[in-house]
């Protein structure tokens, strides 16, 4: 930041100067008077191409470091769920605890959110943390993550535009202590069902057990172990399933079909509101800790095999 | 001024464009297909919709006086921002400089009769004219409140607002755009007066050649993205809406690639209209002419390339961002050299205190500041923080505002004697070029800094610490809306009462200053062949000016 407003600044004030101190000191002295003609230089152009170019590659070099940084997620962070829609914000701890416009988080911790909407695109943006990402209806989260360093209470916005009361459309994120964190997460958690409770109810009511059963004897792969692990797809090639694979199976179960298994699966696309599909996300997520049966899951057998 | 030649009295030509009767009033005008009627049938209906939107960016600038609106609901806000930015765009800064200067001075710039195609000339304006007809009914019934950028799925499914008839207009519009483009290119190509090679151009026919490209080839793209957009609308067709299996950010790729290129279809004609008046009032051949000629189709290129900086926090996949930014960085190299060689030509030049050169050299200032801002957007990291935020506003601002309005204004100053005959009084213009670029600092500069601490674009409500430099900024917008209204006062005063110009006051080299002001219907008596230099000053004993000094010493690699 400092070296591009350092940049800018000097080659504004520089060309400002050049024209102010030109516009007088060639001021016309005669009314038939004419200029005196300068030669082209094509060196002086090569210079003012390469000069101005290097210092922008150096701001392209820097500004890419911190985008890469920023857009990989690391490891071991605090998941928060954050549903858009207009014009509020739902934000659900990991613990299933839900807050509207309103978003504690621990301080020290990397946190991050995965977020979604329910209708048009919004965009969550903590202006104090430098961090923004748009959230975006359809078939994929977008996730950011970010590390407070500093308690207090911090706005934040919807920056895209989103409609009649976009700019209603903020809140505060608190960060506390961690010691507080917790204690506020336990203290005002009653009446939240767990997310991933919430989830196993609704896989058995919307008949999602029925194919995928947990020991693998059904007609669709068991969901054990699944979250985090690679898929092996029909066409051969492996994906994580991650959250956003896990959405899109949910949504459009034809997008990537599972190895071995028919296409059978009904699209939820526009069935499901999208607390439902975090639930159930949630849910399956909680499954990760359970053993995979040997055969009927998805899982892509370690590399070794192949 | 004293420093300009005593004029002698000259008269109006007896006959000439206005006054040249075939058929008669109105008639004459609506059924023309000469290009320099044909401009100021553009020159009215673009000064229209300046004055439609101005009134609305007033409104916007006096309800956010107060944190929480002190003028209207919020629906309306979303409207006013919305009619402005769609009125001001598509309706006044596209067309503005091409349409009305570039319809008017290509053809005498290189010494032809009229465009190549003047029916087609006039049929561009009737285009436009019921495109804009389309839009105006929008805003008269219902208005529209997505943005001027219509994203979906907003637009296309969650807005009440009247947005089919808008989409319409402005696809309709785009044809207009189309047109002009095509005709501005044939006539470039096929006829040039005798001499008149492409490297004796003028610098402002290289501006338009390279918009010209970028109308024919991008408008296609956002006329069918923004149809797309009003049939997912009416007959719920699955483009963009993810309801349907469409891809919100589909619209957004489709609508860049038009709508970033958009951008230097409205400042590269004000970067031709600089280069003709920098060297007319320094009275020195431009320094770099190949250099400026050579960045502009750089630019027009390069610009079609760069659409997805519009998308860092979209989401989109790193690798793209990575190319975008990259990309968006070299874009910034041709405008800095045509910077460079602006400030250059200056050097040892003589220099003249006329209106039309305080706003060109108000231009370079205000399009430096607008440009390397740009820098800090294209910049990934920073972008992250600063996208959507007031300091994109006060970016696009500076170079759409301060660069092409300014541009613009400037080219009604320097060209007006040409076109209506007549000189307006100089001290007022020149003050009104100074009230312009003080009004437009004042009211966009604080908004870079609101943009910095974080205030997002189009909020109609806003935390109460960013209300100091909300009011600096509404103070300046008045004094902005004077600097505007000074011209529109004077430049028509001037049209009756104004000196007699004389075919070429200031003097000036190019072609269209060899003919009578205003010039006759065809433009010149003689066609013209041209023996000299572009901006060359010293073998023009016709200008009547002092022979040159001696030419500075020549560098020892010449």
């Amino acid at each position: 930041m400092l070296f591009i407003t350092g940049v800018c600044v000097f080659f504004a004030a520089a060309i400002t100067v050049a024209i102010v101190v030109f516009f007088f000191k060639y001021h016309r002295r005669a009314p038939n008077a004419v200029g005196i003609v300068t030669h082209e230089d094509s060196r002086l152009e090569a210079v003012w191409m390469i000069v101005p170019l290097i210092l922008a590659m150096a701001m392209f070099g820097w500004g890419a470091v911190i985008y890469v940084d920023y857009r990989h997620t690391p490891q071991d962070t605090l998941d928060v769920y954050v549903i858009a829609k207009q014009w509020m914000w739902k934000i659900q701890q990991p613990n299933g605890l839900k807050e509207i416009n309103e978003l504690h988080v621990p301080v020290g911790r990397n946190i991050r959110l995965i977020m979604a909407s329910e209708d048009v695109i919004h965009d969550f943006f903590v202006p104090a943390f430098r961090v923004k990402m748009d959230v975006i209806p359809g078939q994929h989260y977008n996730t950011m993550w970010f590390r407070p360093t500093k308690p207090g209470r911090y706005h934040f916005f919807c920056s895209q535009y989103c409609g009649t009361n976009h700019a209603l459309m903020g809140g505060w994120v608190t960060v506390m202590e961690p010691s507080d964190y917790a204690a506020w997460l336990s203290g005002s958690s009653g009446g939240n069902a767990n997310a991933a409770v919430a989830g196993e109810k609704l896989f058995a009511e919307k008949a999602c057990i029925t194919c995928h059963v947990a020991n693998g004897t059904g007609r669709a792969p068991s969901l054990n172990g699944l979250y985090g692990a690679q898929v092996l797809l029909a066409d051969g090639s492996t994906v994580i399933a991650d959250e956003a694979y896990i959405r899109e199976s949910i949504l459009q179960p034809n997008a990537k079909i599972v190895a071995r298994y028919p296409p059978s699966m009904p699209a939820f696309q526009g069935q499901l509101t999208e607390e439902q599909i975090l639930a159930l996300t949630a849910y399956i997520k909680s499954l990760q800790s359970q053993p995979v049966p040997e055969k009927g899951s998805g899982i892509a057998p370690p590399t070794g095999k192949r | 001024m004293s420093n300009t030649p005593p004029t002698p009295n000259y008269e109006m030509p007896r006959t000439h464009y206005l006054n040249a009767t075939y058929g008669s009033g109105l008639r004459s005008w609506l059924l023309t297909t000469d290009h320099k009627r044909i401009a100021l049938l553009y020159l009215c209906s673009v000064t229209v919709f300046f004055f439609i939107g101005g009134v609305f960016a007033t409104m916007i600038r006096i309800h956010l006086l107060t944190p929480t609106g002190a003028l209207v609901t919020p629906e309306t806000y979303n409207k006013l921002f919305t009619m402005h930015g769609v009125a001001m765009i598509f309706f006044f800064l596209i067309p503005s400089i091409p349409a009305v200067f570039g319809n008017f001075l290509i053809p005498l710039m290189i010494g032809a009769k009229d465009l190549a195609f003047p029916k087609i000339n006039l049929l561009s304006w009737y285009i436009y004219i019921i495109g804009g007809c389309f839009v105006l009914y929008s805003f008269g019934t219902g208005g529209l409140d997505t943005g001027w950028t219509f994203y979906t799925p907003l637009s296309s499914v969650y807005s009440n607002s009247a947005v089919t008839p808008a989409v319409i207009g402005i696809f309709i519009n785009g044809f207009s755009s189309i047109l002009t483009g095509l005709n501005f290119i044939v006539t470039i190509h096929t006829m040039r007066a005798p001499g008149m090679t492409w490297f004796r151009l003028p610098l402002f026919a290289w501006a338009h050649y390279a918009t010209s490209l970028v109308m024919i080839l991008g408008t296609p793209v956002v006329a069918i993205t923004l149809l797309l957009a009003g049939l997912e609308r009416m007959f719920h067709l699955g483009f963009f809406n993810p309801a349907l299996g469409g891809d919100p950010i589909l619209f957004q790729h489709l609508f860049w690639f038009y709508s970033h290129p958009a951008v230097y279809i409205m400042i590269l004609p004000a970067m031709g209209v600089v280069s003709e008046i920098i060297p007319t009032f320094a009275r020195k051949p431009i320094f770099g002419y190949s250099f400026i000629a050579g960045s502009s189709i750089a630019i027009a290129v390069i610009g079609f390339l760069v659409w997805a900086h519009h998308m860092f926090v979209t989401g989109e996949s790193t690798y793209a961002a990575l190319t975008f930014s990259f990309l968006s960085y070299l874009v910034a190299i041709p405008s800095a050299v045509k910077v460079f060689n602006w400030t250059s030509t200056l050097y040892e030049g003589s220099i003249s205190w006329d209106p039309p050169m305080i706003y060109a050299l108000g231009f370079i200032g205000l399009f430096v500041i607008g440009g390397t801002t740009g820098l800090f957007l294209a910049c990934l990291g920073l972008d992250i923080h600063i996208h959507d935020t007031y300091f994109v506003v006060a970016h696009f601002h500076y170079i759409m505002v301060g660069g092409a309005v300014m541009g613009y204004v400037g080219g009604l100053h320097f060209w007006w004697p040409k076109i209506t005959g007549r000189l307006y009084p100089e001290s007022l213009a020149r003050f009104a070029a100074v009230v312009l670029f003080i009004g437009f600092n004042l009211t966009f500069f604080p908004q870079f800094i609101l943009g910095y601490l974080g205030m997002p674009r189009r909020y109609h409500t806003y935390p109460p610490e960013f209300q100091v430099l909300n009011v600096l900024s509404t103070a300046g917008a008045s004094i902005l809306a004077l600097g505007y209204l000074l011209p529109m006062i004077y430049l028509t005063w001037s049209m009756r009462y104004g000196r007699v110009a004389g075919p070429n006051p200031w003097p000036a080299t190019g072609l269209e200053w060899k003919t009578e002001s205003p010039p006759p219907t065809e433009n010149f008596d003689v066609t013209p062949e041209v023996t000299w230099e572009p901006y060359d000053y010293s073998n023009r004993p016709d200008l009547g000016l002092a022979a040159p000094s001696p030419p500075a010493p020549a560098h020892s690699d010449d």
